[in-house]
Order: C-alpha cells, then structure tokens, then sequence
C-alpha cells in the first residue's frame, strides 16, 4: 500500500517561490534530483493572483540604498536590515533572469524595461506586465522549469508530514489525491514554499488553497514561527467576493473618495491631494496606514453603506478608457464580471481585505530553518524583509530572490548530505494510520469542517483584524483552544480514497487552526502598536521593549509559547515613519 | 424561504460506479453568486463528498473549469442567476477522462504542452548582468495575446478535433507554441515547428474555430493555429527550392 520514492532535494509549493527553488536546485548541482510536490497543478499556485508588480531598482534616478530604505521604513523598523539589503541587491538580477525566460514585461518605446510607481515606494521601480504580473511570472517560471528532466512533479499531491531522523528533516509524507495513496518522499533537503494563510479570515484575497499548510508542518515539527501578529489588509478588496483591485490602479493615478468624494487620506498625515500621484503619498502611503484609514473613516460615519457592510470609493475615471485598457486591463474585466459595472465611467467600491502575512517560517539569508534539512521562502517564510507591514511589489521579488537563495543553500546541504534511511518508512506507515482513524475510516464524528472553519474566520476577523485589543485576542485564544478541542470529533461525508477532497478540507482545517492560534498569541504578547499590528490598549510604538521578533513554537499540548530575537539593524537606525512629506 | 434553483451535478465514484450518474441539489439563487458558490454551498452545507477543483475564484488559475449546461465555462465565472429558473446541469469537461465527480484527468495536456517547448530557446544566452533583450511594446504585441492562456483547457473541451482524436495537440498547446515563436527574444520556431509537424499537430484543425469562442480570456488558439499553418506550409515550400539545411 505504502510507496517510497527518493529525491535528493524536496520542494513543497509550486508557486513562484517553490518553481524559482527548484530551478536554482538544478542548475546549482545538474546531478541532483528535485521533486516538487504540490497539492495543485503548479501553474494554479496563488502566485498566479498576483496583478501590481514586483519591486527591482533599474532606473538610472534610484538606487539599492533608497529601495532599502522604503522598506526598512515601510515594514516599521521590523525587517531584517542585512537581509533588506541582500533583497535590494538580488532583486534587479533576478527580475532580468525572468525576462531572459520570457516574462512578457511591459517596455518603454525604445525596448527597455518599463517600471512604475507604487506604494510606499520613493521611486518608480516596479516591473510589471500590465496587470497581470503574477500569473506572466508563474506561467513563465513553470514552462521554463518544463526544460529541466532534473526536476520531477507531484502534482496534486496534499503534504501531511515531515519525515524526521534525528532532529533533522528527510522528506514528507503526502497523500496522492487522484489515488489516495499514503506516500512517503524522502530526501536530503526539503524546501517549504506553500505561500501564505489568508483563508484563517473570513474576507481574503486570498485563494482557496492559501491555509498556511506549510506553516502548520513546521511547527508541528518544531521549528518556530515568526512575526505571525502582522496581518496585512490591502486596502482596496471588491466587497463580497474579496477580489483584489490592485495598488497599480492608484500608482496610475486612481482616488479614495469618502461618501463626500472627498479624498480623507488626507486627514490622515499621508500628505496634500494632487492631481496626479505623488510617491510615498496620499494614495500611494503604505497598504497599513491605508487599511487603518479606512477604519477611522468608518467611524466618523464617512463611508457608503453597501449591502456588503461599508465602502469607500476607488475613482479611476479621470484617467480615460486608454490608460486603463493598456495598464489596468485586469481591473477593468474584473469589475465589469463581478460589480458589473466599468470604471472608465463608474466608481469602484472598496474595503479592506485580508491580503498577505508578513510572518512565516522563522528562517536566516538562505532560507534556513532551525531545523537540519529544512528551508523554506516565498509567502510561508519570514526572513524578514517585510517586517510589521510590506510593500507592494516586494512579494513577487522576494519568491525569486529568496526562493533562489534557499534552493542554491538546499542544494549544497543535499549535496554533503547521505541518503536518508529506509527506516524513515516506519513514520510513513504511522501518518497513514493516523489518516484512516482520525478521518477515512472513522464514523460518528459530530463536527462539520465548513462550521468550524466558519467560527474560525469571524473569530479571526473580531479579534485579529485592522485594530485589535488585549481583551479581544484574550477571547479568540480561548475561542481556538475549544474550535481544536472540537476539531477532534469532525465527521467526513466522504470515505472514499479517490480524489477525497473532503480529506483536504479537513487537513486544512487543521492547519489553519495551528496558524490562526500561532497568529493570536503573537498579536496577545505584542503590547505596542507597529505597523499592521495595532492594539487599541497599546497605541504607541515600543522599540525599547517590541524591537524584537516574535517567535512562536508549539509546545506539547499544542498550544502555542512566545519568544523574541533581535532585529538586525545595520544601517538605518529606527526613526518615525513619514509619508506624505 | 429565499428562492432555490436545481443544481444538477454529475457523481462519479471510481470505486463505487461504473458509470456516471446525475444528482439534484436545491440551491438558494442568490444574485452574486457564481456557479462554483452553489458547488461550495452543497459541499459545505449538504455533502462534503461533492469533489470539484478550484482555487483563486477569480478567473486567472484555471482551476474551476466545467461544463455548464453543455457548455465549458470557469465556474467562478459564469453567474447562477444567467440559469434561472434553472434546472442547472454541471458536468465535467468534455474530451477528458473522469476522475471523480466534476474531476478530469488532464495529464495528456500537460504532456502536449512540455512537448512543444513551451520556453524561450536560444543559441547563445547573453548574461543577466548584460540586461534586458530589447522588446518594443509593438513586439511585445504580437505575442501577448497568445500569452495569456491560464490552461484552464475550456478549448479542448470544446474542441471536436481533439474530441475524436486525442493525438491532436490542442488549441492551448498550440497556442502557447505560437506564443513563443512570435517572441522576438526567441529563436526555436524550427525547432518547435519540427516536432509539430511529426506529431500531426496542426494538420488536425479544421479551423471550426469553437476553442477561441469559449476561451475566457481572449487569446484565440484558432487564430494561432492558422498562422502556423501558414508559416509550416512556406517552411515546407522552402525545403523544396532550397538546398538541405539553409532554412
């Protein structure tokens, strides 16, 4: 029943971060053999979501220092300064390695590479290919992977399981979907780029898949979590459906408008209105700063009342038809599919929704993990770079460059390494035991998956959203303890092997669980308010005591513990955040 | 009591069924919802067993394609209310092997697709610290709309050449080969063009031109395929008048 397969370096993810790695695993060492599994096709990896651009210093009027510096000072002080640096240097190379795989990034007249501006950002210097950057990068990287026979794929295969020997990590067990056959993958090195966790929230961006799977698999597996407090709502979600309305939209020169037309963003120290966009200002300050805006607006009663809850207005009508057609395309077919209506004539509204997570995996410059054998990049880990808030732009760079860097530092572990054993099958043949008691093989579970999954979200979204409060958190932590408790008795409809996409429903559950809990009690223990981390009770910023990262590990009865590592300050020491000015 | 709309979804259970059946399911009809909403509503409300793909809900991962009343639509994006009354029928893609329920097998593409190299191919790769090859937006044209394929493969279900002949390349498959050969960075037109024209790729079509209409994101396989075609037939006109091997 059980099967074993061998690879030299394992991939979990097949999104950008996960494709980038295993191309970097490839051609750092030809001879090694790469597996990357994924619990969907590759090509519809989140990163396909992605619309705005990806962050690289090319114009001749920028530099390293300044892109350093917008995210230094974006992320408040939190990111990592020595790996903020390594970003900035890397990310121009590797956005022209895509263009020498083809990325079809749009180009100024005379050929060259065109950038625009984007938020928080003091200079132009966001590639994009229209609005639909993330999918050209995706489908880019995974038809170029398509050339290297090194790297075999597990499409549509769900990852329960690291494999352990010894403290150190030599594989995964996963369940083949089509089959539903329990199978073990060792290997020498495994790399996590499963992407983020929006879906613990209610109102996301964020796709299905995105449950933090890989962030729940190396917890579980000891190794700590990092900054999980920090939420990032973007500013500007469809309401309902969630969809993004990307940031380009107002680096091209969109406006918020309150119930008055007015733009409020400037009762908020984000600067002066003009007519066309100014960087680092008004519409274009940072996504926190934004998000929390917004809030305020709502509570001076200046927001539309829309059968979605509240609203402000995106206005890209002055910018005409053309401009929108050639660098908003996405925008406008989205609208018009799920609002019905066109910006080129109409008001968009919007609302903050759940968009990324700035926490992830706790991991150093190469993608490291404290635990031997383990990496991970991309969305599920934390370097950091983003520190209390990201950047637009910076997510889409940072999958290349770090899925890069921990598929170079992967590949040279691998490469030292001697084949895991077979004795690691004995953990396998554990983990699909566990999967037929606790889920195909039990009947008479009382729990349903959609209804805790449910009580998660609004839990999530009461206590851990735009504002939170000591007492607030304190609720939803008791609140996850008791939806784990009855995690326990969930029944399945389904008992059958083959494509039981119930099964994953489940195992997701559990994840997002582990993640949602990790993220409360980082959001309890933080008593400031920094970035996307803002606490009623503690409205000011603590460098003094929260110039630190959280570090979240689970401790043997499952529950989540808190402790802090310093940041790395190399360069920029901490100042107030300025926009606008 | 909001007002309902009948659902009607395939079942298939490979350990269970020999072939499939049919299953009805009352629905609320609501405004904003999509097809892809009444199959989340069922499974999460009704029977956790319904199995169907999907992902991003927003029309660009390509998960979530079915047949909608006979016809390929991505659920996230077709509207219930376009069915009322209803009843509604969801099927799994036409022309592909049925996994379970509303899931298709869809190896076969994936095999077309690494089959015409769907990478830029170069004699000589500059490097990146050289920077970008020069594209002008008027180059970048001539390709970008065969780019924008998310393989949701609506044109294969479509498709009643691959439908009676599973050889065919396919209108994705070909597409994003065109996609390629238009790019000006690349230089494997005769490359691709010789493993084509071995594998009996385009000389299938017939050009009944059904893949472009259902394509949801405009990229019109047809149109590549015929503009291959013609290239093929003056590269083969050209292996006629010139000698061997100056192309």
């Amino acid at each position: 029943m059980l099967d074993i397969s061998s690879h030299d370096v394992l991939l979990i993810g097949g999104g950008g971060a996960g494709l980038r790695a295993a191309i970097a695993v490839a051609e750092t060492n030809p001879n090694l053999s790469v597996a990357v599994i994924s619990k969907v096709y590759p090509m519809r990896s989140h990163t396909v979501s992605a619309e705005g651009g990806a962050a690289g210093v090319i114009g001749k009027n920028d530099s390293l220092d300044e892109h350093c510096y917008d995210t230094i000072s974006g992320g408040d002080w939190l990111p990592d300064q020595d790996a903020v640096e390594a970003f900035v240097k890397e990310a121009p190379l590797e956005l022209m390695r895509l263009e020498h795989w083809g990325c079809p990034w749009n180009r100024e007249p005379d050929g060259h590479i065109a950038v625009r501006p984007f938020g928080g950002m003091k200079k132009e210097r966001t590639w994009f290919a229209a609005d639909k950057t993330g999918f050209h990068m995706l489908h880019t990287l995974f038809q170029t992977s398509l050339k290297y026979d090194a790297v075999a794929r597990y499409d549509e295969y769900y990852a329960t399981k690291l494999l352990m020997d010894d403290g150190q990590v030599q594989g995964a067990v996963a369940v083949e979907l089509s089959s539903g056959k329990v199978q073990a993958i060792t290997a020498k090195a495994v790399i996590i780029c499963t992407g983020g966790c929006g879906r613990v929230f209610p109102f996301t961006t964020n796709a299905a898949i995105k449950t933090g799977d890989g962030m729940a698999l190396t917890y579980r597996a000891g190794a700590p979590l990092k900054d999980m407090e920090f939420i990032q709502y973007h500013p500007t979600g469809l309401p309902f459906t969630g969809i993004l309305i990307t940031e380009a939209a107002r680096a091209e020169g969109g406006y918020m408008l309150n119930k008055d037309g007015y733009r409020y963003l400037q009762d908020y120290n984000l600067g002066t209105p003009q007519p066309t966009p100014v960087l680092r200002s008004m519409e274009l300050g940072p996504r926190d700063r934004l998000s929390q805006a917004f809030v305020k607006e709502f509570e001076r009663g200046r927001t539309v009342e829309g059968p979605y809850g509240a609203v402000v207005h995106l206005d890209l009508r002055h910018l005409g038809e053309k401009k929108i057609e050639a660098k908003l395309p996405f925008v406008r077919e989205l609208c018009l599919k799920y609002e019905n209506l066109d910006p080129v004539r109409e008001l968009i509204p919007v609302r903050p929704v759940v968009h990324y997570v700035m926490g992830g995996i706790h991991t150093d410059l190469n993608g490291a993990t404290p635990l031997q054998g383990l990496f991970a990049a991309g969305e599920a880990a934390c370097v950091s770079i983003n520190g209390a808030n990201r950047l637009g732009s910076n997510s889409l760079t940072e999958c290349l460059v770090f899925g890069a860097r921990a598929g170079r530092a992967a590949a040279e572990f691998a490469s030292v390494q001697r084949p895991p054993g077979r004795h690691l099958l004995a953990q396998a043949a554990e983990e699909e035991e566990r999967l037929q008691d606790r889920f195909l093989n039990k009947s008479g579970g009382r729990e349903r998956i959609a209804t805790l999954r449910e009580e998660m979200q609004k839990t999530m979204e009461q206590s851990a959203g735009i504002y939170r409060s000591g007492e607030s958190l304190q609720h939803a932590a008791g609140k996850l303890r008791e939806l784990q408790e009855r995690f326990e008795d969930i029944g399945l409809d389904d008992h059958s092997r083959a494509f039981n996409t119930e099964l994953v429903a489940a195992l997701e559950l559990a994840s997002m669980l582990d993640v949602a809990e990790s993220v409360i009690q980082c959001a309890l223990q933080r008593q400031e308010s920094r970035g996307a981390h803002q606490r009623t009770d503690f409205p000011a910023r603590d460098d003094q005591k929260y110039l630190a990262h959280s570090l979240v590990s689970r401790q043997a009865d499952g529950s989540p513990v808190v402790s802090y590592a310093p940041v790395t300050i190399t360069r920029w020491p901490p100042a107030e955040r300025v926009y606008g000015k | 009591m909001a007002e309902q709309i009948a659902v009607e979804v395939t079942r298939f259970s490979p350990e269970r069924d020999k072939t499939p059946s049919i299953q009805s399911f009352d629905v609320p009809l609501r405004k904003e919802w999509v097809v892809l909403d009444a199959l989340n509503y069922i499974k999460d409300k009704v029977d956790g067993s319904l199995s169907f793909r999907w992902s991003c809900r927003m029309g660009v991962c390509g998960s979530c394609g079915m047949m909608v009343n006979g016809e390929p639509k991505l659920t996230c994006a077709t509207f219930l209310t376009d069915y009322a009354p209803g009843p509604v029928r969801i099927e799994p893609l036409k022309n592909f092997p049925v996994m379970r329920d509303l899931i298709v097998e869809i190896n076969d593409f994936l095999g077309k697709l690494s089959k015409v190299k769907p990478w830029i191919i170069r004699q000589k790769e500059k490097p990146v610290t050289e920077g970008e090859y020069l594209q002008t937006p008027e180059q970048l044209d001539t390709y970008k709309q065969f780019s924008m394929c998310i393989n949701c493969l609506l044109c294969y279900a479509a498709c009643p050449v691959y439908g009676l002949d599973p050889m065919f390349s396919g209108p994705a498959a070909l597409a994003l080969a065109q996609r390629y050969n238009m790019d000006s960075r690349d230089e494997g037109k005769e490359e691709r063009m010789d493993i084509l024209s071995q594998h009996d790729g385009i000389w299938g079509c017939t050009f009944v031109g059904e893949c472009t209409q259902v394509c949801p994101k405009h990229v019109d396989p047809a149109g590549a395929i015929q503009q291959y075609k013609l290239t093929a037939t003056q590269e083969w006109f050209k292996s006629f008048i010139m000698p061997k091997g100056a192309k």
